[in-house]
């Protein structure tokens, strides 16, 4: 029994786990090309979520009809910021384009908390309350089908820059700056197409996440943490290694909030965070590099 | 004319890198343009590139005014680098490397017959189409800097440097490359520290100094200078 209980907790968790490491994904991705840090990443991601708030409510779509179009919008959002705030910050020093960020991110937050209040809001879905029996182990219904979609959209995303032109050169820009400049890349558009595709996770992570969770506009802060503590975990700039970071975390949080209690499930993902600093800086699949 | 410059300052921070250059290549011409380590030849290859912006002065590629355009503009309309250090992209096939050098508008729909053309002069390339372009050689990585330079359709093409770090045998080797682009009917604009070779490959040469242009004439004239010889040929009267 007390097994049947662990291993539920150990599945739910890997399954959250998964779309942490769609959010993750999206830090890495700006990170390891445009190499700018997005400080804001998890109040983007609330933006995301409260877009679900609003078409679940006005308009009574669930969020996997919203996943695409919010996806789009983050994405837009992205590309803008990038184009219009970001760019000029680019070959400033770190210190300063933190300043932008955190900037971005107070903005962000306030206005959420002029537009929808303090008070934490959840969807509720016509599968909220379903859930898969597998042999004695039940699992929420919906964790499965978001992390299903987190995974469709990580692969999605794998498959565009190892496949196609466009995430080739995106990847060109990132191994060589100068040698992107010589062939001709118009690396401004593509660190923007960079930054849109990174919005776009974690606009997906954020809507897949209102189905576990509920949102207030002071949880991004909490959420750039943690897309940090993953992304580092997992090594900075390794794709598959957000995902892997994501899982682990998730995992971490989910039994040290069993074993322990809910309250200090952060403490175990910071704990692993130390742990790798210590014993392997670059990350489970990082490189190192010289 | 094919490329017409006039009066190019370029300043980095306050440091001038370029003092009133000016220069010409007529099209189908190989042009070589030499002196020592700092002297400005980079500076001036990335100014006509689009990389730098200069401070002052005139750059037109045929008749039209680049200067100052970005480097995508510049690339797109028929000005090809190889870059000094080949500035590959390391953790990208062989085959990946060539398809960026086609991803300008004016390239891209030939992209399939061009890759077969740059696999024929390089057919080591071919062999390696698979690997990391950054696990190769310095010959082979050459080579592939080169083949991705062809791959945009340029109608001059600029090396920066190629000699840098290649062994004697590869140089030969890679001055027959230049020579047969030559032929294939390219505009060769050449960059070298290695005068002697370069100067008897061109047509005209350009001697920079400090930023400056202090010599110019056939290779031949050149070759011959007297102040040429001693500066950079180690040959005393």
């Amino acid at each position: 029994m007390t097994t049947d209980v662990i291993l539920k907790i150990a599945i739910s968790g890997v399954l959250t786990g998964l779309v942490y490491g769609l959010m993750a994904l999206g830090l890495s991705v700006i990170f390891g090309v445009v190499r700018v840090v997005n400080f804001a990443h998890g109040e983007m991601m609330t933006i995301a979520m409260y877009l679900v708030i609003v078409a679940f409510n006005a308009l009574g779509l669930d969020p996997f009809v919203m996943l695409v179009p919010i996806s789009a919008v983050l994405f837009a959002l992205g590309y803008l910021m990038q184009r219009a705030i970001i760019n000029p910050f680019i070959n400033r020093p770190e210190h300063s384009q933190f300043m932008l960020l955190v900037a971005v991110a107070l903005v962000i937050v306030n206005a959420l908390l002029l537009i929808f209040g303090p008070d934490s809001q959840g969807v509720t879905t016509s599968y909220s309350f379903d859930s898969f029996d597998l042999g004695g182990i039940i699992i929420d219904a919906g964790k499965v089908y978001a992390a299903i979609a987190a995974l469709i959209v990580a692969v999605l995303l794998f498959a565009f820059f190892r496949l196609t032109l466009t995430g080739k050169a995106i990847r060109a820009c990132a191994d060589n700056y100068n040698g992107a400049l010589v062939v001709g890349l118009n690396v401004k558009r593509l660190y923007a197409l960079t930054f849109g595709i990174g919005a776009a996770c974690v606009g997906a992570a954020g809507t897949m996440l209102m189905i576990v969770t509920d949102v207030t506009p002071a949880i991004g802060p909490a959420y750039t943490l943690l897309a940090f503590v993953i992304v580092i975990t997992g090594g900075l700039g390794s794709m598959p290694g957000a995902i892997i970071g994501g899982v682990l975390i998730g995992l971490t949080e989910a039994l040290g909030g069993f074993f322990f209690t809910p309250s200090a499930k952060s403490m175990f993902s910071f704990a692993i965070l130390v742990l790798i600093l210590l014993f392997r800086p670059q990350g489970i699949m990082g490189r190192r590099t010289a | 004319m094919i490329l017409e410059i006039e009066n190019l300052d370029l300043y980095y921070g306050d440091a001038q890198a370029l003092d009133r250059v000016s220069l010409e290549v007529e099209k189908g011409e190989l042009v070589a343009i030499v002196g020592a380590n700092g002297a400005g030849k980079s500076s001036l290859i990335r100014t006509i590139a689009g990389i730098e912006r200069p401070r002052g002065g005139k750059i037109r590629f045929k008749g039209e005014d680049i200067t100052g355009k970005p480097s995508y503009v510049v690339c797109d309309l028929g000005v090809g680098q190889v870059a000094e250090g080949r500035q590959i992209f390391p953790s990208l096939s062989v085959q990946e490397n060539l398809e960026m050098g086609a991803l300008l508008p004016r390239a891209r729909a030939k992209m399939q017959a061009e890759l077969g053309h740059v696999y024929s002069l390089f057919p080591r390339l071919a062999e390696r189409k698979d690997q990391f372009a950054g696990t190769m050689s310095g010959g082979e990585q050459q080579m592939l800097a080169i083949g991705r330079c062809l791959m945009g359709q340029p109608e001059l093409i600029m090396f920066d440097e190629p000699s840098l770090g290649l062994a004697p045998a590869l140089v030969q080797e890679l001055f027959q490359t230049i020579r047969k682009l030559r032929e294939g009917g390219l505009t060769v604009l050449l960059v070298e520290q290695n005068v002697a070779m370069s100067l008897k490959l061109a047509d005209r040469g350009y001697v920079i100094e400090n930023g400056r242009i202090v010599l110019s004439g056939t290779g031949e004239k050149l070759l011959h200078d007297d102040a040429v010889r001693q500066a950079y040929l180690g040959i005393a009267h």
